[in-house]
Parts: C-alpha cells; sequence; structure tokens
C-alpha cells in the first residue's frame, strides 16, 4: 500500500550504536559499583545492578512503543503532555516522598518514580511546538514571554520542592532559543550574569563592579557607531551593578548554609584551615574521593571489577551522579576519554541530524534533545572532575536509576523517529 | 554563528575535560602501588616463630595459641551484662571500664576486650561468644616454655617498641621481636619472614572480604628452629645449686668454644614473662635492686679477678723468660716493695715458692716478684707494660668476646697509656700497680671471661669464641665460631701451669673438693669489692671465685663460678664447681654431702647487709 511506503522509516543508526554502548557500558559500571567480591547474579532484584538491568527493558520497551508512534501525534499533544507533567509536578506537594531534602519522588511499590525528569521531555516538546507555530514570532516581546513561561513554570516548581540541582537543567533550552532567534542580548546578558556573579563571589562587589564598568565602556569603545551611546553605557553599568548587588545580596542573605558551601568549595573562597577540615569530612568528602579514585586509575585503570577504592565504596552515590568516577579508575585515562568522545559524538549527530530536519518542529525538538543531554553531561562530569560546582543531576544511560534512563530514552527515541520520518516530508 | 556556538561549546567542553582528565590521571598521578592504596587495608600474617632446643634435641621453647576477646564497640548490641560477665569471669566494673575505654578509640576498630583466655576457657567460649555481636575470639601466637630454666640464655619477647620500629622497617606497631638472650640474638632466624595479606576496605574502615581473591597476598616465611649449646640439665643443676645465692656460672666446652651452662643467680621461671600477667611480673623482676635478676650476671658482672688471674701472670712470664720453672723465691708471709717498704700481704703459709706451689698455694709473694720481673724487663716498663696487656687479651679479657649474645661487658685489662693518665711522665711502675699481679687493683672481669680464660689453658695455647648457637635449621652458624683465637704462648708453659693447677686439688685450696675418678685442674680465688654507701665506699664480704678445667685429658669442660660476697673460693664457687664438673662428666652425684650443704646455703643475710642501714661486719664464715 501507498501509505504504508510512504511511512518507511530511516532510523539514524549512529546514535542508536551510540545509545547501546553506553548503556550497555553504565549496566557494567553500576554492576561494578554495587558489589563487593560477592557472587553475580544479573537478575538479582535486591541488587542495583539487577535493578538496572530490568530498568533497562523497561527502557526499550517504552523506546520501542515512541519510535512507533506517529509524528503527528507528538506535535498535536504536546500541549497536553506539557499540561500533565505539570499537574504531576504540582501532585509531588501532596503525594511526594522526600529525598535527601528533595521532594521529588513518587513512591510506587518498592521504586520511586521522579516526574522532574519526564518534564524534560514535555518542556522540549512544548518548547519546539510553540517556535514551530507559525503565529509565533521570536521577535515579539510578548511570544518571548510565553516562551520562558514555559520554560520558567517547572524550574520554579522544582526550586520549590528543594531539588535546585534538576532546575538548572532547564535553562540549557535558552541554547535553543537562541538558535531560533532571539535576540543576542538574552545570551550575552547570561553569559555576564554567570561570569559578574562569579567575580563578586570570588573577589568582591567592589572589584566586580569596577570590572563591570571598565568592561561596558571597552565594549562599547570597540562597538563602533550606535546610537546614545553614552546612555547605553550607563543603563548597562546600571544593569550590570544591579546584578553585582543582587549575587552578593542572595550569596549573604538568601542562600543556606550548605548552598553557600558549595560555592565556597568550589570557589575556594574558604581560607580558614579549620573549616576547610571540617568540608573535608562532609562536603568535600565527595570531590575529594571522587578525584583520588579517578586518580589513582591512571593511564589504563585498574581494571573492570578491580577498581579498589570502588570496591570500597569511598566515594558515596558511584552508582548514581558520581559514576564517572568507577569509570576513571577502572578504566584510566583511556576509557574515560572514550565515554567522553561518546558523549560528544552522540551530542554533535544529535545537533548535525537537527539542523538537516526539514520540519522546524523536529529541528527545536532535537536542539532541545542535545541541549538537555549536554548540560547533564557538563555538570555533571564537571563536578565528578572537580570542575564545576557540586550540582546532582544524572549522567545520561550511565548513572543508576530508573527514571532518568527511561526519560532520557524517551527523550532520544522521539528525537528518533522525529528524524526517521524526515524523508517522508516535502 | 547562530548554529555553530552549540558545536563549539560541545567541543571546548569536551576538550577542557579530556585536558582534566590528562592532568588527573596521567600527568599528577603516580605508578600504582598497592601499598600505598588506602583502599586496601595490609594485614600481616604471622608465620610460625622457630623452636629453640638444647644440646641434646630436648625442646625449650615452642609456640603456643592465645586467645584475645576482641570488641568492636560500635556494632556491640544489648546484652545481658550479668550472663556474658559470668562467662568470662569478669567483674561488671571490668565490663563496663573496658567498653567505656574501647569506645573512646574507635567505635568501629576492634580492641582487645580480655586478653590471654585459657586454652580451657576458649574451647567453652568459641561456640557461645557468637550471640553477641560485637565481640569475637581472635588467636595469636604466645612463645611456651617447655622448661623453668634458662630464663636469661633463652630471653623473652615481647612487642617491638617504637625505637625497634624506627630501626628496623620490617617491624611494624603490635609486631613480636625478641628482647633478650637468644630471642634477641637470633631474632632474624627465628621470626621467619611475615606475610601480608591485602584486605578491600570501604569507606568506613571496614573490611569487606580479601582483594583480589588473596592472588596478591604475600606468604610468610616460618622461622628457623635453633639448637642452641647449652645442655639444659646441667643448666637446671646450676639454677639449682645458686638458689639462695647471687651469681654465675658459666661452663664452656673448650674443643668448640660451646656454652654448655650459663646460669645466672637468682634466675627466674621463663613462663612469667608470657601471657596476662606479663608486664605485672616484668615489673616485679624490674624492681627487685638487689637480686637484679634481669640482669645476665654470668655476661655482665665484673670483678676484679683475684687469684685466677695468677695462671695468666705466671704463663706470660714464663713466655718472656722473665723467669723459669727454677725460680725461687721466699715467702714470709709479706712482700715488701717500693720506696716506702709497702707490704702486700701473703696467705700461702710462707717458704720456698716457684710457678708450680705459687699457684696450688696461691702465694702473692712469688707473682708480685714475677710481675715485677716481667714489667721490669730490660728497664723498659712502658713497653713491657703494653705487651704484657696485649697478652693479658689474647685471652679475651678485656674486650668483648664477639660472641652471639646480646650483652656483655669489656671489663679493664689497662695498658700503658691507662697509667700514663693517671701518673704522667712515666711516674708508675710495677709497683706502683703490684696488685695486678694477684688478679686485684684495676683488673676488671666477667664471669664469662674467666670461663674462657679456662678454655684457653685447658686447650693450652688458644680457644675458640664461645657461643650459645650449635645448629641453625636451615643454615650454618657464624664461620667466626669455628676458628682458633691462637695465644702466643708455647705449649709447655701451660704444661708448666698445670701441673699447679693439678696439684690445688692435691694439696692446695681444692683439696676437699676432689671428685673420684676426675682429675680436675682448678685455682680458686677471693675477690675484694666495694660498693658505695652513702656516698662512703664500703667493702663487702669478698666474691667467691672459683675456676677449673677437667679432665686434665682431653678437657670436657672449663668452667667459672662466681658467688657474690660468699667469701673464699672453694668455700661455694669452688664445692658448686666440683658439683657442676661430676655432673656433667658423670651425669650423677657422688659429692651427696657437698650437694646438701650447698643446696641448702641462704647468702641473703650477706645481701641484705648492706641496705640494713646498721653497721655489719664482713668477711666472717
Amino acid at each position: 500500500m501507498i501509505g504504508q511506503r510512504k511511512n518507511k522509516l530511516k532510523l539514524d543508526w549512529i546514535v542508536i550504536s551510540l545509545y547501546f554502548i553506553l548503556v550497555g557500558f553504565g549496566v557494567g559500571n553500576i554492576l561494578s559499583s554495587s558489589i563487593s567480591g560477592e557472587e553475580i547474579y544479573l537478575f538479582d532484584l535486591t541488587k542495583l545492578y539487577g535493578k538496572q538491568f530490568i530498568y533497562v527493558f523497561i527502557s526499550l520497551f517504552i523506546g520501542f512503543i515512541a519510535m512507533s508512534i506517529d509524528v503527528k501525534f507528538y506535535e498535536r499533544f504536546s500541549s497536553l503532555f506539557y499540561l500533565i507533567s505539570i499537574l504531576l509536578l504540582i501532585c509531588l506537594f501532596f503525594f511526594g516522598k522526600r529525598v535527601n531534602g528533595a521532594l521529588s519522588w513518587f513512591p510506587i511499590g518498592s521504586f520511586n518514580l521522579q516526574p522532574s525528569e519526564f518534564v524534560k521531555i514535555t518542556v522540549a516538546l512544548a518548547v519546539s511546538k510553540y517556535i514551530s507555530d507559525y503565529q509565533t514570532d521570536l521577535r515579539r516581546i510578548t511570544d518571548q514571554a510565553k516562551l520562558f513561561l514555559i520554560i520558567l513554570i517547572p524550574i520554579l516548581i522544582i526550586i520549590l520542592q528543594n531539588d535546585t540541582g534538576s532546575s538548572i537543567v532547564f535553562f540549557s533550552l535558552f541554547l535553543v532559543l537562541y538558535r531560533e532567534g532571539i535576540s543576542q542580548n538574552y545570551i550575552k546578558s547570561i553569559f555576564a550574569i554567570i561570569i559578574l556573579s562569579i567575580i563578586t563571589l570570588k573577589f568582591s562587589f567592589l572589584t566586580s563592579s569596577i570590572f563591570a564598568i571598565i568592561s561596558t565602556i571597552i565594549y562599547y569603545f570597540f562597538k563602533g557607531k550606535t546610537k546614545n551611546k553614552i546612555i547605553k553605557i550607563i543603563g548597562v553599568s546600571v544593569l550590570c551593578l544591579a546584578t553585582c548587588y543582587t549575587t552578593n545580596y542572595s550569596y549573604n542573605n538568601i542562600l543556606k548554609n550548605h548552598q553557600k558551601n558549595y560555592i565556597k568549595v568550589w570557589l575556594n573562597l574558604e581560607k580558614d584551615p579549620l573549616k576547610i577540615k571540617k568540608m573535608e569530612k562532609t562536603i568535600l568528602y565527595n570531590i575529594n574521593e571522587s578525584k583520588k579514585a579517578i586518580s589513582s586509575g591512571g593511564l589504563t585503570g585498574k581494571g573492570y571489577l578491580k577498581g579498589t577504592r570502588t570496591m570500597g565504596n569511598f566515594v558515596p552515590a558511584q552508582h548514581s551522579d558520581y559514576i564517572f568516577s568507577t569509570v576513571g579508575e577502572e578504566w584510566g585515562f583511556l576509557g574515560s576519554v572514550f565515554i567522553i568522545l561518546l558523549y560528544t559524538l552522540l551530542i554533535l549527530r544529535i545537533l548535525y541530524l537537527s539542523e538537516h530536519q526539514k520540519n522546524k518542529f523536529s529541528r527545536v525538538y532535537g536542539y532541545s534533545t542535545a541541549s538537555i543531554l549536554f548540560i547533564h553531561f557538563l555538570i555533571n562530569i564537571g563536578m565528578v572532575l572537580g570542575l564545576t560546582p557540586t550540582i546532582g543531576i544524572p549522567l545520561p544511560f550511565l548513572s543508576y536509576g530508573g527514571s532518568s534512563l527511561i526519560a532520557f530514552t524517551i527523550l532520544l527515541f522521539v528525537f528518533l523517529r522525529l528524524d526517521a520520518n524526515k524523508i517522508n516530508e516535502w | 554563528m547562530r548554529k555553530s556556538l552549540f558545536f563549539i561549546l560541545v567541543l571546548s567542553t569536551s576538550v577542557i575535560f579530556i585536558l582534566r582528565l590528562f592532568y588527573l590521571q596521567v600527568y599528577a598521578t603516580e605508578p600504582y602501588s598497592i601499598y600505598e592504596d588506602n583502599a586496601i587495608r595490609k594485614v600481616y600474617t604471622y608465620p610460625k616463630r622457630g623452636y629453640i632446643y638444647d644440646r641434646n634435641g630436648k625442646l625449650l621453647v615452642s609456640n603456643q595459641p592465645s586467645y584475645d576477646v576482641m570488641i568492636i564497640p560500635g556494632e556491640v548490641k544489648a546484652l545481658d551484662t550479668t550472663e556474658f560477665c559470668g562467662l568470662l569471669k569478669i567483674s561488671k566494673e571490668y565490663f563496663l571500664n573496658k567498653v567505656e575505654r574501647t569506645s573512646n578509640y574507635s567505635r568501629r576498630i576492634p580492641s582487645v576486650f580480655l586478653a590471654h583466655l585459657s586454652k580451657k576457657d576458649y574451647g567453652f567460649l568459641a561456640e557461645k561468644i557468637r550471640k553477641y555481636e560485637g565481640f569475637y575470639i581472635q588467636k595469636r601466637n604466645l612463645r611456651e616454655y617447655n622448661t623453668n630454666i634458662g630464663a636469661n640464655v633463652l630471653g623473652y619477647v615481647a612487642e617491638a617498641n617504637r625505637s625497634n620500629i624506627e630501626k628496623d622497617p620490617y617491624y611494624s606497631t603490635g609486631d613480636i621481636i625478641g628482647k633478650q638472650g637468644v630471642e634477641l640474638s637470633y631474632e632474624k632466624y627465628l621470626r621467619g619472614e611475615k606475610g601480608i595479606k591485602f584486605i578491600q576496605k570501604d569507606r568506613f574502615n571496614r573490611d569487606i572480604g580479601s582483594f583480589n581473591n588473596g592472588e596478591s597476598d604475600i606468604n610468610s616465611i616460618a622461622g628457623n628452629d635453633l639448637t642452641i649449646t647449652i645442655d639444659s640439665d646441667l643448666q637446671a643443676y646450676g639454677e639449682l645449686l645458686m638458689k639462695n645465692k647471687k651469681g654465675a656460672i658459666v661452663a664452656i666446652e673448650p674443643s668448640t668454644g660451646e656454652l654448655l651452662s650459663l646460669v645466672s643467680a637468682p634466675s627466674y621461671n621463663p613462663n612469667l614473662l608470657v601471657g596476662r600477667e606479663r608486664s605485672k611480673n616484668y615489673y616485679e623482676l624490674y624492681k627487685d635492686s638487689i637480686y637484679k635478676p634481669l640482669i645476665d650476671k654470668g655476661l655482665l658482672s665484673t670483678f676484679p679477678a683475684g687469684s685466677p688471674f695468677k695462671i695468666i701472670v705466671g704463663l706470660i712470664a714464663l713466655q718472656e723468660n722473665a723467669v723459669s720453672d727454677k725460680t725461687t723465691i721466699y715467702c714470709d708471709g709479706a712482700y715488701i716493695y717500693g720506696r716506702n717498704k709497702k707490704s702486700m700481704k701473703c696467705h700461702c703459709g710462707g717458704g720456698y715458692r716457684n710457678i708450680y706451689n705459687g699457684i696450688s698455694q696461691s702465694c702473692n709473694s712469688y707473682f708480685a716478684e714475677v710481675y715485677r720481673k716481667t714489667i721490669n724487663m730490660d728497664n723498659d716498663v712502658s713497653r713491657n707494660f703494653d705487651k704484657w696487656s696485649v697478652n693479658v687479651k689474647s685471652f679475651g679479657l678485656g674486650n668483648f668476646l664477639n660472641n652471639d649474645l646480646p650483652v656483655g661487658k669489656k671489663g679493664i685489662i689497662p695498658d700503658s697509656e691507662f697509667y700514663n693518665k693517671w701518673y704522667p711522665d712515666f711516674r708508675w711502675g710495677p709497683t706502683t700497680n703490684l696488685s695486678n699481679a694477684i688478679g686485684q687493683g684495676e683488673i676488671l672481669v666477667t664471669p664469662i671471661q674467666l670461663a674462657n680464660m679456662m678454655a684457653s689453658v685447658a686447650n693450652k695455647g688458644y680457644y675458640y669464641t664461645p657461643h650459645i648457637i650449635k645448629n641453625i635449621e636451615g643454615d650454618s652458624i657464624d664461620r667466626r665460631f669455628r676458628g682458633k683465637n691462637i695465644i702466643k704462648i708455647d705449649k709447655q708453659h701451660f704444661e708448666k701451669i698445670e701441673i699447679g693447677l693439678k696439684e690445688v686439688y692435691a694439696s692446695g685450696t681444692g683439696k676437699l673438693l676432689n671428685v673420684p675418678g676426675i682429675e680436675i685442674c682448678g685455682k680458686s680465688g677471693t675477690a675484694e669489692n666495694f660498693t658505695r654507701l652513702n656516698g662512703k665506699k664500703t667493702q663487702l664480704t669478698d666474691h667467691s671465685i672459683f675456676v677449673a678445667y677437667a679432665p686434665k685429658e682431653e678437657p670436657k669442660i672449663a668452667i667459672a663460678v662466681l658467688v657474690e660476697n660468699g667469701y673464699y673460693g672453694s668455700t661455694w664457687a669452688g664445692r658448686i664447681t666440683s658439683l657442676m664438673i661430676e655432673k656433667y662428666l658423670k651425669g650423677g652425684i657422688t659429692l651427696k654431702k657437698i650437694e646438701k650443704l650447698v643446696i641448702n646455703k641462704s647468702l641473703e643475710n650477706e645481701y641484705l647487709k648492706p641496705f640494713s642501714g646498721k653497721p655489719f661486719s664482713i668477711n666472717k664464715l
């Protein structure tokens, strides 16, 4: 039949292969990080690797379903999905379970479901749908506002549920907006805010203010002809000062002690040796142990199932957020670089495919997928390597956890479905 | 730009991560060493410590398992204290006190809760302890002494202290190390090589299993068994004879230099320094300042050699041709010498004296004359004296014997420099130190040196370095114990002296000490000695000394006996010498009367005199 031939799919096997390699490697490392010398039974549900094995099958099953659904379905119902997911987030306030202070889980039997992982998919769909709507004009302030609202609502809810780490992921969607033509000023502002905040925290309010004003003047000096130069310089400077002041104020008056400590550790702010000693036993402990484990791997690693720090469970959460320390210890520099290259290749491949989409919805969704994967990659490995602040989000496909594995699988497979459909579009 | 920003971000992130990984894993990392890995606990496995046998193959020292009740305070659950204390036979106070102290130390690391269970208690407890969480029984190896003699020879083991650990990186805290006697001098053979077991830890420092299935473990190597030269029967007999006396007996086999017995009195039961009461017992022995049982008197007591030294004075004079066996002097009970007509008393009874009856009657006048002649030859006092000093030292006196015992003393044999310091510009001569001629004055020796001197005389011109080791399992004993130390004195002179030494038992001080059927050559000695009481030099009762070897033909035993403050040489030391010789050569005792006399004699009053605080008299029989 003509209709069937028309719907013939051309799957991107590069992405699929990368997915399977990463997931397989993930189960292997979770196995290594959750056992200590005992016998291995793959489907032992009392063990983390056994559970993860089950999650892989569930993911594949749901991924397969996601791939068999028609493209139009996603486009048409994206708003509905979005609403449902937001409702689910709100339901957490009533039925949620608090784990490590964050109200992010629905207890379902002996398993916990984390809706925020799935919200990433629905927000990506909603953003794609909104941007691809022919009525939307990203240069219009009202349309920009609506788009921001789509992204900010889940962020706000998740922050209220004390899961700041998960909320940061959504900011990555600004990369998508930038690609789709939102004013450059937004991106510039975000970078400016990040840099000014860091300088304010690391040095002082005064330093960052002076730095901000001088940078603004230099910027406009080299920019060449612009209207109302003086007014703009003054305006931008005031905004910069406001940023510095806000940062300073939030740090001193709003942030809680443990959040301050994370920043102190990241920016090396603490000089009191006694307090550093105390931190070494608490928040610095994770990061130090993680660095030690990775460092001890050396060039070629200690070998699979032979990581002594992994076996000794020295790095807390080494099966979930800190899984990369196991990779570093057991597979060494070579194995770690291999994993980093896998992620780089996966993200770049998704970007490449997105750029070649004929359908705007698919392109934006592809971009969203890439940006969500990228920010997890950046923050998680950055944290394990001691480069970025300690923010507990999983490493896609590798970290232990059913919700995140299933959600990332759906996120990716929906894109694969959209991509596979491009030969059918004209 | 809008299209490429994301690509650039992803690529630069990867590059930064790879550089960071390179820094962490390749640049800033050391090659992996399991010893540096603090995720791996290194547990030493201790091999069997070598056994010690006596010269006849009798097992003296072996090992025994000991069981300690261990506690991991953090794992202790609520328990029935009364029942538990009853089981361990401890008081409730001990329980509470111990739990608190171990908890303060560490809640996760095991500590000893109750040390050294008896074998009986262990059998009883082994099953029952399992029901109490946080407690378990750990096995250790302790020394087991299958004898209660020879504590000073065998020595003891204890945990290595900080200075042991600093000196030798082999040792770590908790290791056992030999502290005295053979345990110390043959530590390297006895201990073997400890092995290492690698155990995977978790981040709470708990053991979670063996690392790499034990394939990386290093096996321990068992210690070597030792056979020592001591005859344990003779040693036991010596200790019995020395009961309630202070002093030493050193017996050497002249043909090998092997130490047959090395008695230090009073001795103690070596089993006292094993087990739960160890430190208490050690302290008791340590603080006994009268008898000093921890001091090996055979090796460490120094005293004036007394009359036995006349043997050497005579030998050197004969060798140097200062006198011959024809030389005769007349003794009238005192030897008058020097410008100030000083006199040295003599108890030989008076009459014409030559080298033979000079020795047998121990004539002071004769040896004073002989000594003067030796030193004054050719009027070159300094050279003669140094030559004399070297000759004396060639008997092993005045220096360490270089044996295989961990302690020793040099004693003193002066040379010309010694006197130059006291009397500069050679304002001294043989009359200045005439008491050297009779083994008093500056001369100081130890019992083992005297015994070795007698071995040299028995061998007529050489000795083997005295040693305690007879055989090392799987190795050979040190070469230095197999070479002769030659004394540059002709054999004929020894034969002349021997006639005198034999005469001692015929007509001299030993005439009441004969052992039927055995020809003994010996010499008695009485050494004046002093102590300081309230800062005042005070003379005490003389030391009783006797040296001998037997039988005269092909001597089997050379012996020196010191009985501190025992007065005449023949009184106690002489009797003990005869009994020891008979015991060793015949295996049994015929001198029953003497034996009974010796065993029942206590010199306690003599030793307590200086501590009584009252005036006392000395040298009374």
